[in-house]
């Protein structure tokens, strides 16, 4: 099991981490779900024994990053955020120079990393530097796993990746979570909470809350309801001048709303009716992980 | 019906790599156009030729009634770009970037002086209009950088991923200024890689291996391809 407790860190007077605290499951595919500046690389660099934490404490099986870094660097595969492989060694020799690293041979473990490295294998004399993002993501994930790693730490390895090949990402980290690793992992995006077993939101530093998604989205604690229309611009504008509304965000095809007190969906639908809205569409509708985050922000 | 951009058989080489295979479609004034598409598909390509950064290899393509192949720089001079990747000068201020962006698409120091007021008073960094723009969180840096992508009232500005990694609150504020500057006039280009503003636009494209695939309003596209969400409209599409 993983514990994270309590983790303070401060750079120059900003404060990083304040207090982050959350267990990872042997085995469990655990997402870090957060914005561009929550915090989310530093706690990963503190994890996987990169930087050191102000105060906390992080035990990965019993073993401290701080003393017990050898050990920990040896159990764990890392994917930072941005491509950090060498861009002169070809894919080839960029496997196996990791391998000799790790004292492993690419022929040990090659079961695990055979579905994605068969993928990139026919450009495998072709430096790092001239792969494509997707590419370069692969070899990176090869290289993560071909020590066989207890723990991967993968910093938002679908950041900027259209949703076709974030989709089959997951499923890849599906198929090695059935392996036995245990896998954290960062992403700004919302939707993809529901493909963890547990979650931890984290903003500014602070976890906001955590569990599985279904917990989470059960904690919303309100009523949520769908609104749409045609001008969903003007729709914004007028939902935000009815004196209930609570909370308005705009959710792509539908406006999220909440409502003060009891309000109830006629109210809303007699208000738009009377602003000139024909046909105003007002429907209960169940809280995603993002309507979560935003309920804790505001 | 105004068209603001009209794209004409485009075709885009490398060598003997395809990049744009013949595509067609054009852009209506006061749109907000969706440009949606794996990467890899073409999409940067094209978008580069849009803004007179390139020249097509064949076809004819109109920016803001300019040809891109005859007279790039009157593309250039007539619309915004804002990138993730690049926006603005982190070692200069709010107030110096904007006065830059101003010379650079020759503003007078008028028009510099009330448009820096407007867009410190609409986005309230009136206090900060000082600060270097590496203090910024990148959900601010954004903001900005689409302030000052259409600081000289271009008619169309392309925006490429915007959003990415940006915090949920942000994103829809951003998307917000962005209505609000349709409301004023300007046409917005956009891609990006999350399928929920695929919705906010009112007709989308998708680019598959150099071609365009589908070009409709999302709920259209959403109807003709039985899918729920953009999302499993994009996974159908582009998924081999």
């Amino acid at each position: 099991m993983i514990e994270i407790s309590d983790v303070y860190k401060k750079f120059k007077g900003v404060e990083a981490l304040s207090g982050v605290s959350f267990r990872v499951n042997q085995g469990e595919l655990f997402g870090v779900i957060g914005p561009d500046g929550a915090g989310k690389t530093t706690l990963f660099r503190i994890i996987i024994s990169l930087m050191l934490s102000d105060s906390g404490s992080v035990s990965l099986w019993g073993l401290d990053p701080d003393k017990d870094y050898k050990k920990v660097r040896q159990i764990i595969g890392y994917m930072p955020g941005h491509f950090s492989l060498y861009e002169d060694l070809s894919i080839e020799e960029n496997l196996r120079f990791f391998a000799t690293v790790f004292g492993t041979t690419i022929e040990q473990n090659y079961y695990l990393i055979e579905d994605i490295y068969k993928q990139i294998e026919p450009f495998k004399k072709r430096p790092a530097g001239k792969l494509s993002g997707g590419m370069k993501q692969k070899l990176a994930l090869s290289c993560a796993l071909i020590h066989r790693p207890r723990l991967l730490v993968l910093d938002e390895p679908t950041t900027g990746v259209d949703a076709v090949s974030r989709q089959e990402f997951w499923e890849m980290l599906k198929k090695l979570q059935k392996e036995g690793i245990t896998i954290i992992v960062s992403t700004p995006y919302m939707d993809e909470a529901s493909l963890c077993d547990r979650v931890a939101l984290i903003d500014n530093g602070r976890v906001i809350v955590s569990g599985t998604p279904q917990q989470i989205t059960k904690g919303f604690g309100k009523s949520l309801f769908g609104v749409k229309n045609d001008d969903m611009y003007k729709l914004l504008q007028l939902c935000r001048l009815f004196p209930n509304t609570d909370t308005v965000y705009p959710f792509g095809e539908w406006l999220h709303v909440t409502f003060k007190n009891d309000a109830k969906e006629a109210d809303l639908q007699d208000f738009l009716k009377q602003k000139g809205i024909e046909n105003p569409l007002v429907v209960p509708i169940e809280p995603s992980i993002e309507d979560c985050f935003l309920g804790a922000k505001s | 019906m105004d068209k603001i951009i009209e794209v004409n058989n485009l075709v885009k080489k490398f060598g003997s790599f395809v990049a744009n295979d013949n595509l067609t479609f054009h852009v209506e004034k006061g749109e907000i156009f969706g440009f949606l598409g794996a990467n890899g598909a073409g999409k940067t390509t094209a978008m580069k030729i849009l803004c007179g950064l390139s020249k097509p290899t064949s076809g004819r393509v109109m920016v803001a009634g300019n040809d891109v192949a005859l007279n790039p720089e009157k593309v250039k001079s007539s619309i915004g770009y804002m990138s993730q990747k690049f926006s603005l000068y982190d070692d200069l201020s709010v107030v110096e970037n904007l006065r830059l962006f101003g010379t650079i698409y020759r503003l007078s120091r008028r028009q510099i002086q009330d448009r820096t007021r407007q867009t410190l008073s609409r986005l309230n960094l009136y206090a900060e209009r000082n600060r270097l723009i590496n203090t910024f969180s990148l959900g601010w840096k954004q903001k900005l950088a689409f302030s000052s992508a259409i600081l000289h009232r271009p008619r169309l500005v392309f925006l490429d991923e915007p959003t990415s990694g940006v915090d949920p609150v942000t994103r829809r504020q951003f998307w917000e200024m962005i209505y609000e500057a349709v409301a004023d006039g300007i046409t917005v280009f956009v891609t990006t890689h999350y399928m929920d503003e695929a919705e906010y636009c009112n007709r989308v494209t998708m680019m598959v291996d150099g071609k365009i695939e589908a070009l409709d309003s999302p709920s259209a596209l959403k109807q003709q391809y039985g899918v729920e969400t953009m999302n499993d409209l994009f996974v159908k599409l582009a998924r081999k």
